[in-house]
């Protein structure tokens, strides 16, 4: 561990209860710089509770949540996209009807901000194309730029939701599942693809597939009923008994 | 040119064609019928601004064109009788100079439009379309039981308010004069829509949580944009008062926020031109099947299911093709 590093995402003694449902228990993490952070549980955990925090779409009921030494535990999704917070989605979120291009342009437009101009045209912006193309080249979407994200596979969704997220040239990123539905061949692609990334991006990654768990993590923290049972490098979280207990029991016996 | 441009353009070089052609045959009722699909059209137009870019199906645009034609009309009243247009909160002389109305009726609107719009916003789907609704009803019924300004029975305007250069009591020159607002409105909305604003407010439409993950807040755009369309549906009120020389509290029931709908799914959601083609139809129904039959609205009622059954995009999706989106 590289404890002198300042971490870029810090939470702190997060808790959240949804009445009966104590989906968030004291949780506390913190994401490095240059690293990949997995955040691993069963279902039902309280993982997509978690990163809804993160992002700003739910308000936590005490803790707090520290975005490159601010605290951001009050402020709206979008102040945090600003400060630099990028995420993808479980399920694709994208403007179907447009192209890929648009899709990033808008994006991009979103980071430059100026989202209430009202007369120059937007589409013709060679600005905004140039930094969009750009962005599409870095996920391998360049040739798919003018199909429409609904005629666009599920992988190649996946992939322009990435392209959208580095468009807005985020700190850190956080992935909820994104190898979620798309085959071991997907899988292994966006496994490279990512591991490449957290070198210049520190990620918070949720995600089921144990194999790219543990082959990308530099950190796993593992998240049973709300609660962080067990947090360390991936040798010590196989190595856990809690874990192999909680959560790894089965799939440990299969590989 | 898209075929969609291509049709806007006939119908936009079609309508002052038409409108020149009665005019020197003498058809003061063809031009004052083309004047009527004008100002409609104009008042589609706006609500497809909020509707067809910014997905908020408003019940309650009537509020707006009601709120316009009765500036307009009170305005009338007191320059008639010379009367003050206004004691509180400061004493305003009355005008017969549309221009001067149009900015109180604008101003009325964008501020009646804020303060609809920051409720109704905070919901959507059909919540969103009973609270549009309910505000316009309000406003209905504060019209009707306001005895000063005519109640139930609307207000007359005798004399047209006045237009610098224009005499605006001469058909042809009244239509001139909407349809140059027409093409006003369409041009600033067509900049407007492919503009960052558009973008974000067609953004807002698809796909709220797309726009709020990569870190545009829909609501203030959403807001705008609501603004903006009842600004554009007060100054067509404004218009069809003058153009009828009678403000009716009908202009602000709901059958006239259905009416604007239907202009819309008829020409075309989110079309441009779409709303203007809608209103054309509507009015040679209301016109030429309404003189052969009271039941007139029955057929409208059949072209508006085959529309929305078989038309997506309406009229405009039918003939102009699918949107492009490069």
């Amino acid at each position: 561990m590289t404890d002198s590093a300042q971490p870029i995402l810090e939470i702190k003694n997060l808790s959240k209860r949804f009445g009966a449902v104590q989906a968030s228990d004291h949780v506390s993490l913190s994401v490095l710089p240059g690293r990949l952070h997995a955040l691993i549980g069963p279902n039902g955990a309280g993982k997509s509770t978690l990163i809804g925090q993160i992002s700003g779409f739910l308000t936590p009921d005490e803790g707090q949540i520290i975005l490159k030494d601010r605290n951001v535990t009050h402020l709206s999704a979008e102040r945090r996209v600003h400060m630099g917070l990028g995420r993808s989605f479980q399920v694709s979120n994208l403007l179907l009807e447009w192209s890929a291009r648009r899709n990033v342009m808008l994006a991009v437009q979103a980071r430059q901000g100026g989202s209430f101009r009202f007369f120059k045209n937007v589409w013709k912006d060679q600005a905004l194309r140039s930094a969009a193309e750009a962005a599409l080249q870095m996920v391998g979407l360049q040739d798919r730029a003018d199909i429409r994200a609904l005629e666009l596979s599920h992988g190649e969704r996946r992939q322009l939701e990435f392209a959208c997220a580095l468009a807005l040239e985020p700190s850190l990123l956080v992935l909820d599942e994104p190898m979620a539905g798309l085959g071991p061949e997907g899988t292994a692609a966006m496994t490279a693809f990512l591991e490449d990334l957290k070198h210049t991006i520190p990620i918070l990654l949720v995600e089921h597939d144990m194999d790219a768990v543990f082959r990308l993590a530099d950190d796993i923290s593992v998240l049973v009923y709300g609660k962080i049972i067990a947090n360390g490098s991936p040798e010590d979280i196989r190595q856990s008994a809690s874990v192999q207990e909680a959560y790894l029991g089965s799939s440990s016996d299969a590989a | 040119m898209s075929r969609e441009s291509r049709v806007s353009l006939v119908v936009l070089v079609g309508l002052p064609v038409a409108a020149f052609i009665a005019h020197i045959s003498g058809e003061t009722y063809i031009i004052n019928l083309l004047t009527r699909m004008t100002v409609l059209g104009l008042a589609g137009i706006g609500l497809n601004f909020a509707l067809g870019y910014g997905g908020m199906v408003s019940f309650g645009h009537a509020a707006f064109f009601g709120l316009g034609a009765y500036v307009t009309g009170i305005a009338a009243f007191h320059a008639f009788d010379d009367s003050l247009f206004a004691t509180v909160p400061f004493e305003l002389a009355s005008t017969n100079q549309m221009l001067q109305i149009w900015l109180i009726a604008l101003l009325l609107a964008g501020l009646l439009a804020l303060l609809i719009g920051f409720i109704s916003l905070r919901t959507s789907g059909v919540y969103f379309i009973m609270i549009t609704l309910a505000f316009a009803q309000m406003l209905y019924y504060f019209a009707i039981s306001w005895p000063t300004y005519g109640g139930e029975d609307g207000l007359s305007i005798y004399l047209r308010n006045e237009f610098p250069g224009v005499q605006t009591d001469k058909a042809f020159s009244f239509f001139l004069l909407c349809f140059a607002i027409l093409l006003l409105v369409l041009l600033l909305c067509w900049r407007f829509v492919n503009a960052r604003f558009g973008a974000a407010l067609q953004g807002a439409r698809m796909n709220a949580l797309r726009l709020s993950s990569i870190g545009i807040a829909p609501f203030p755009v959403k807001l705008t944009a609501f603004v903006i369309s009842a600004m554009i549906v007060a100054l067509a009120g404004a218009l069809f008062a003058e153009l009828n020389g009678f403000v009716s509290p009908t202009s602000l029931s709901w059958h006239m926020s259905g009416e604007l709908i239907i202009f819309v799914i008829l020409g075309g959601v989110g079309r441009l031109v779409g709303p203007l083609i809608g209103a054309i139809v509507f009015v040679l129904l209301e016109t030429y099947l309404g003189g052969l039959t009271d039941r007139w609205q029955f057929f409208l009622g059949l072209i508006l299911l085959a529309t929305v059954l078989f038309a997506n995009g309406g009229i405009m999706g039918l003939i102009g093709g699918r949107t492009r989106h490069d």
